[in-house]
Order: structure tokens, then sequence, then C-alpha cells
């Protein structure tokens, strides 16, 4: 605990930054935030977008998998379902943006309660396997179907606020950040209410949670539906980003890519979403920088996509068995060393 | 017929079980078990292990449901009512082995009691500035002005549970179901694995709980001393059956019941051991 | 209505499900012994593949020294996937094993992929090619043999569990491993033991499906039915890993045959819906009754 830190009523007490030290931080970030798009090169405004758009993600499935317990790979499916909504939206209605992302969200949400009515009657695992054959029927839908454009897929118009045609990183950069920072902060606000404890309470013994006063079914769709619904706007924020969605933009692949990013980052913490989904989106990055410095480096290119794969697969089993409370963990590790650092001994 | 202190024989008793039947597969777990609970008294079940208590409670609870037989509750006949919304109409409850939630703070977890209670619903949980935030700071002053206090664990109350004594998180234990707003607190062994000290704190609380609180008692228990001396009326299981019921005197007078604790023997003979470590007439 | 036609699709459903249930009880085996489910048995199925495809294609040994080669070879690999992540993961929470196995299967698909590139592969032919005959139905040779060789190896385990002591020692580990500790059962042998012949009967029924279909780095797909199946017939059932095989491979039988191709994965999961709603803890699953 801080040293310093006196709570006067007790609605301060359950701020969600509530030192003075945080505070401050929380003050630079926000400025380094506001400066990154004017010093940052254009790589480093895409990698930035795509951090954000996979945070908002991630966060989505730390709320279902991390904070209720409900395993899920159905992430990418649901995003999928977001961004086709939002590109058939802005395609052929020419709707407002924020409507389109709004009912993207919705859209993959109404898909999230299909799937979890029938499979979160039963234990956790049905979960997990549904949204595996949710990701094969939407692929399904999204290749077969020429409203959705087939298996060509759909080229999506740029958003545009106020007349300003959003077609650059650095334009799409004020409207995903915003976005991204309004969804982590409803995600921590659920913590702080008993929608959040019962999550928790699900997570950890859901028979005792039943007679307390929680009803299970009804908690874990409520569980499942926001987290499609997270899902739904990032991936509503990924068609104005990449301006294409096709069936093959949302593979099982990109699923389990989340599931490590918050078994990377910790689950169970919003601090771990955003470490797991930062450290995951540099990983392939950080791979293709590596294959380029190898000798050999064109051929070596064909290994790069499954070398990325069993990357994928090791880091999931790694944290999992070394470092189960992730980053997040590993943050606070060293943020409690520092604390007591004058006296450690 | 017993004599409840706090209640009228004739009131309508709070909780009513008739003729409960539970059996899984083969096995009766329960067996046309019926008895009434009086509002303002403290009643314990008690009977060997294995005689069906924990799914006596369960059933009340909701977690199984009687293949025969009724359960009332404040009138109403809550047979097919599911859990949670007997928790909403007061049915407090705790764990035989504690079921504290490891990944929540103490706080949290008593918080979690109130749930039924609670109106925030997901969106006002997201935003959380008006109705949340007003619920949950009413929340947290009731909690720490009535119960906290009142069960001596304020010392405690940001720590991870998993981190607790076991004698705190039986406490715990105690203070979530308290925040149910209970009319009636079904406590599983609440004393089970206690020392001494312990065990009278706890038995203080319980008589406080009824006279504070108005809240009816309904334990599960093994602790003799504690069941004699603080229950209005026992309730003696063995095998899934009640074998006696009555005031805590006349059942443990009862050669029905001594034969199932302590197997079959000389009646007399096994009657004047147990009075004279119970100390009683 | 040709019944005729019917027969003969329904004919080759069933013996298709026969290797459905084959790997149904490769996932079934794991359960029942570790009551870990195992999302990777649709890539273990393609590791055994590709284990004989190098032993016997790249290698070119014999086809009788090629498939025990294959088959022992993933028995290793079972063994050292439960020494190396599965047993340190005991007394943690189910879904992290089952994350682990999520994990598990994208390592194995990404190093089929590296090893042998994403490529479709033909198996070298070693069943009889005669065509079988039903009557006026035609059966496709390989399907045949193959079915027949999964329902052997079905009804050894079978005995097995039923007259071999090692059987009650599975079911014991898995319901409470303290307990079966101090019955004297070695619980980390039976662990390894578990996932070794799993493993094995993974890679059988992949040798097959592999020899039928061609293998790919895809062919993990073949799991989603799979796991269907054993949803179907309980998780932890060995006569439901049969029951459940046959019945899905014979829905997918007919839903190809009737509706097209691509509408063969639809239909299970069709059944898979339909399942939970009203059964879902299988035909034959063990509902475990939990205590408050």
């Amino acid at each position: 605990m801080r040293i310093g830190t006196l709570k006067e009523s007790y609605i301060a007490d359950a701020a969600l930054f509530d030192s003075r030290t945080q505070k401050t931080w929380l003050g630079i970030a926000a400025v380094l935030l506001v400066l990154f798009p004017f010093v940052a090169s254009d790589y480093w405004l895409y990698l930035a977008c795509l951090v954000c758009i996979n945070v908002a993600s991630a966060t989505g499935l730390n709320i279902l998998t991390g904070y209720t317990g409900l395993v899920s790979l159905g992430q990418a499916a649901f995003m999928g379902l977001g961004a086709y909504t939002v590109a058939i939206m802005q395609l052929r209605l020419g709707t407002p943006f924020l409507l389109n992302i709004l009912a993207g969200g919705c859209v993959a949400m109404l898909g999230g309660l299909i799937v979890g009515i029938p499979s979160l009657r039963v234990k956790g695992l049905y979960l997990a396997i549904a949204t595996i054959a949710a990701s094969f029927i939407t692929h399904f839908i999204f290749a077969n179907t020429s409203f959705t454009g087939g298996t060509g897929g759909l080229t999506v118009p740029p958003a545009s606020a106020f007349g300003v045609l959003l077609d650059t990183s650095f334009r799409l950069y004020w409207v995903i950040v915003p976005v991204t920072v309004l969804m982590l902060l409803g995600a921590a606000n659920l913590f702080r209410t008993r929608v959040g404890r019962a999550f928790i309470a699900i997570r950890d013994r859901d028979i005792s949670a039943e007679v307390l006063g929680i009803p299970l079914l009804r908690y874990k769709l409520l569980s499942f539906g926001l987290s499609s619904f997270y899902a739904g706007v990032a991936g509503g924020l990924w068609a104005y980003f990449f301006r294409v969605v096709t069936p093959e933009s949302f593979p099982l692949l990109m699923s389990i890519f989340f599931l490590a990013a918050i078994i990377v980052g910790g689950m169970g913490t919003i601090l771990g979403g955003i470490l797991g989904a930062v450290f995951m989106t540099m990983v392939p990055e950080l791979l293709k920088l590596v294959f380029d410095l190898l000798p050999n480096s064109t051929e070596l290119t064909v290994f790069l996509s499954p070398v990325r794969t069993i990357i994928f697969g090791l880091l999931i089993i790694g944290f999992l068995v070394f470092e189960p409370h992730g980053l997040a963990e590993m943050w606070r590790r060293i943020r409690r060393f520092f604390h007591l650092w004058p006296f450690r001994n | 017929m017993e004599n409840t202190p706090a209640g009228n024989p004739k009131t309508q008793p709070l909780l009513s079980v008739d003729g409960v039947t539970l059996a899984f597969g083969g096995v009766k777990a329960l067996s046309g078990v019926s008895f009434d609970v009086a509002p303002g008294s403290i009643t314990a079940v008690i009977g060997p292990n294995g005689a069906g208590k924990t799914s006596l409670f369960n059933t009340i609870s909701g977690f199984y449901r009687p293949n025969n037989g009724s359960v009332h509750f404040k009138g109403q006949d809550i047979t097919r009512l599911p859990a949670p919304k007997r928790a909403r109409m007061g049915l407090g409850r705790s764990f035989q082995n504690i079921a504290l939630f490891r990944g929540m703070t103490v706080l949290d977890n008593i918080k979690l009691g109130r749930h039924a209670h609670l109106k925030t619903n997901v969106l006002d949980a997201l935003f959380y500035i008006g109705r949340a935030r007003r619920e949950e700071a009413e929340l947290r002053a009731d909690i720490e002005e009535r119960i906290i206090d009142f069960l001596e664990i304020d010392h405690i109350r940001h720590a991870p549970v998993s981190a607790l004594s076991y004698g705190l998180q039986k406490r715990v234990e105690m203070a979530r179901a308290l925040a149910m707003q209970p009319e009636i607190l079904m406590l599983d062994e609440p004393v089970a694995g206690m020392n001494r000290e312990e065990t009278e704190d706890m038995a203080r609380f319980i008589l406080d709980v009824r006279a504070e609180w108005g809240v009816t008692v309904l334990m599960v228990e093994h602790d003799m001393g504690m069941v004699m001396d603080l229950s209005d009326h026992v309730v003696v299981l063995n095998f899934g059956q009640v074998i006696a019921q009555g005031d805590p005197a006349a059942v443990q007078a009862d050669p029905e019941v001594i034969r199932a604790y302590l197997g079959s023997g000389d009646v007399g003979d096994l009657r004047r051991k147990l009075h004279a470590a119970t100390g009683a007439v | 209505m040709d019944w005729a036609y019917l027969f003969e699709i329904s004919l080759t459903g069933i013996a298709g499900g026969g290797l459905y249930a084959l790997a149904a009880l490769a996932f079934v085996m794991v359960y029942k012994a570790t009551r870990v489910v195992n999302i990777a048995i649709g890539e273990m199925l393609m590791a055994g593949a590709y284990l004989f495809f190098t032993f016997a294609s790249m290698l070119a040994l014999p086809i009788w020294l090629a498939i025990p080669a294959a088959v022992l070879g993933a028995g290793v690999l079972g063994a050292v996937i439960e020494r190396t992540m599965i047993r340190p993961l005991l007394g943690e929470p189910p879904i992290s094993v089952f994350m682990v196995t999520v994990g598990l299967a994208s390592v194995l698909v990404g190093l089929v992929e590296m090893i042998w590139t994403a490529d479709q592969r033909r198996l070298p032919d070693f069943m009889p090619t005669q065509a079988i005959m039903v009557g006026d139905a035609f059966l496709a040779p390989k399907i045949f043999w193959g079915a027949v060789i999964a329902v052997v190896f079905i009804a050894a385990v079978l005995l097995v569990f039923r007259f071999w002591r090692g059987g009650v020692a599975l079911r014991a580990t898995a319901s409470d491993q303290a307990a079966a500790y101090s019955m004297g059962i070695n619980v980390p042998r039976v662990f390894s033991l578990a996932w070794v012949v799993s493993a094995m009967l993974a890679a059988l029924s992949g040798i097959i499906v592999g020899s039928i279909g061609g293998i790919s780095s895809t062919m993990g797909v073949f799991g989603l039915s799979v796991l269907v199946v054993v949803i179907v017939g309980g998780l932890d059932s060995v006569l439901g890993a049969l029951v459940g095989g046959l019945f899905i491979g014979l829905v997918e039988a007919l839903a190809g045959a009737y509706l097209g191709g691509e509408y063969k994965l639809l239909a299970t999961f069709i059944v898979l819906v339909v399942i939970l709603m009203i059964r879902p803890y299988g035909l034959f699953g063990t509902h475990e009754i939990e205590r408050l």
C-alpha cells in the first residue's frame, strides 16, 4: 500500500486513479498521446493505431476470459462481424462512421448472444468449441454471400468527419485512440461495480455465485455479449483502418493472437490487456526485423508465417507454465520493489 | 411444543420444509424431511457426518431441486424458484468449505453479497458516474458501518482473501452472508475448525445478529456446546431423515439421537456419559 | 427417392465415422484419465500423419516399418507434451490447461508448415485397392479398410478398459488425484500413459485419414468434428465416442451428398447446437454432480 494516500470519502477511495503520482503519470501520458502523432513517422503512427485496435479487442476478450473465466476462440470472428457491418454500412449507406462502428459492435454482440445461448448453459469449455464453430460459420457466410462481397471481400471507403476524409494513419489516430481509451475506461469502471464483481465470482466459483444471488446464465451472456461488442467495435475500427475486409482477414489464428495477448499481458487486469496487446502487436514486427537482418533473408521469408504461428503458441504455453499472471504481474513486482526501495532491507 | 423466546409459536414459520426427498440416482440424500423455522429463532440442524445436512441446505438454497416435497419461505412456495431469486427474497447463506472468491479482496467479497439487491445495470457500470457510483458509495458506507464494524474485520478490508487465516476467512464469509440483507441466515458449520476463543466470538456474533438485526438463524453445527447454548430448536438428521426435533434438552435426551451419534449400546450409560461431558441436566 | 444412393452414402458415412470414433477415442482417453480437454486433438492427428509421411515417403521405409515408427514417434510426442506442458499445470484451474492445448495446436500447425510446407501431400498407398461392394452399393476400399482398423482398435481399447486393472486406475486418477495417489496408484505414470496412448491412437487415425484424403497443414479441422463427436457421445465415454463418431460420420456424408461439400461442417455444427440444447452432457457422458 502506498504511504501518504489518505482518503476522505468512500467515493474518493473507489476512484480509479487515486494518488497524486498516478494522476501525474496520467497527465504525462495524455500529453504524450497528444504530441505523438506530430513527431512520429508514418510507420510508427500505423503501429500506434494497430496497437490501439488490438488493445480494444484484447480488453474485450479479457473481460470474458480473464475476468469471467470463459475461454473464447471467436474474437476474430466477432471482429469480422463488426468489420463487415461497418464496411457494408459505409459502402452502401454512407452513414456517419460513429454510427457504423456502434452498429458493428451491436451486430457482433448479437452474434455473441446467438453463439452463447446454447453453449453457456453448460460448462465453460463448450463455449470455446462453439466459438471455433462460429469462426467457421462466419467465414462461410462472408465467403459465400454476395451481400458480403463473396471471396473478394469489400473495399471500405474512408470515414469522414466534418468533411475531412479519415484516410491517413494520422487522421485515424484521432478517432482510434479516444475510442480505445473510452473502452478501457468502461472496462475499468465495470469492475468497480456489481456487474464486474459478478463476473469475477463466476470465474472463481460459479456454483456458489448463484446461491449468493447471481443469475449465472444471464451474467455469462452479458460478459460474452460485452466482449463481442468490444470485438465488433475493434473490428469496425479495423475496417476503417485497413479499408479492405475479406473473409480471410479474420482467421482463427487471430483469435489465438488475442488469447495469447491476454495470457502474456496478464488475465484479469486492465493493464494486462494493454501490455499484452502491445507486446503481441510488436512480435510480428520484431520477427520481420529479425528475418531481415539474417543472411539469406529472401529465402527465409517463406518461414515468417509458420514461425509466427509457432511463437504465438509458445508464448501461450510458456506464460501459462512459467508466468501465469503475465507481464502485469512482472510490472507489479518491479513497482513493489521501487515502492519500498529505500527500506528494502 | 417448543417455546421460542423471540416469537409466538402461533406465528407463521419463516421457513417451512415439507416432506422433502432428494435422491441422486439410487442414493437418497434426504427422505421426507419436514420441519419449521420460527421467525427470530435460532434453529440448529445436527446429525452425524453424511446425514444430509448440507444437502438440506443446498435444497433450501435452490442449488438442488427436490424430487418430492416443498420448501416455503415467508409464506411463498420457493421449491421451484431459481436460487438467485431466493437470495433476493432474503435467504442468506454461508458455506461449509469456505466459498470466498479468491480473486477479490475482503471488501469486494462482502459487497458481492449485496448483489441481488443492487440495481446497477451494465450501462450504468460502464459509465460509472451516476447511479453506479452512488450505489457503490452507499453500499460501502452501509457495509463499513453495519458489517465490518460489527464483525471487527476493518483491519483486513483490502486484503486479498487468500492471504487470510482460516478463522478470518470464516468471518468474512459471515460478513458476506450478512451483506445479503437476509431475513434468514443459513450458516453451514460456522465454527468448524475454530479454537475455543474463535468459537466464542462467533457465538457472540450469532446472538448479536439475532438481537440487533432481527435475523433468524438456521445453522448446521457439530459443536454440541454451541448447539445447546444457542439454539431454540434443534432438528436431528440421520441418513437423510429427521429422527428427532424439539428444544435442545429434549433432543439431547432422545435415545434415537444418542444411538445415531454414539452407536447402539446401553442408552442409560451413554446418557450419563453425555451429560457428564456437556454438564447438562 | 434413390434408396440405393442413400444406402451407399450412408454406408460411406458410417464407415468414415469409424475414423471419427478412433480419433474421439484418443480424446476420451486423455479426458478420462486427466480431465484435460485436448483441443489439439486434430493437430495431433495431423502430426501422426506427417510422421508417417516422413518415414514412408521421405525416408522410403517399407510400410510395415513406417506405420509403427510413426505411431511410436507420436507416442514419444505425447509423452513430451504431457511432461512439458500438462504436468506443470497440475492443480491449476482447468481453463489454464485448456488454453495450453490451444497453444499446442498452434505450435503443431506452425511446425508442420515450417518443416513440410503448407502444401497438400499424398501418402503412399498401403491398403488393398479392390472395390468393396455391399450388394449394389460401392464402398471405397480405403474407407472400408480404415473403418475396419478403427473398429479393431476401438474394440481392443474397450476390452482393455473393461478387464484391465489399469482401466480402473485411469478412472480413479481422473476423479480424484490425491485419493488415487494414496491408493498406491502412480499418478504421473498414469498421466503419461494416457497421453502416450492417446497420441498413438490419434496418429493411427491421422494415417488413415491422410491416406484417404491427403495431408495438409489444415488437417486439424478434422479435430473440430471430433470435438462435436465427443460432445455428442459424452466427454468421458468410450462407447459414446463410437456411437457419436458413427453418427457424425453419417450426418456429414448425408450433408455432403445432398447439400454440397461446404455444408458438411455446417451440419455438424447444427448437431452441436441441438445436443447442447437437449443433452449437454452427451448421450453417454456422466453428469458430474457438483457439491456446494
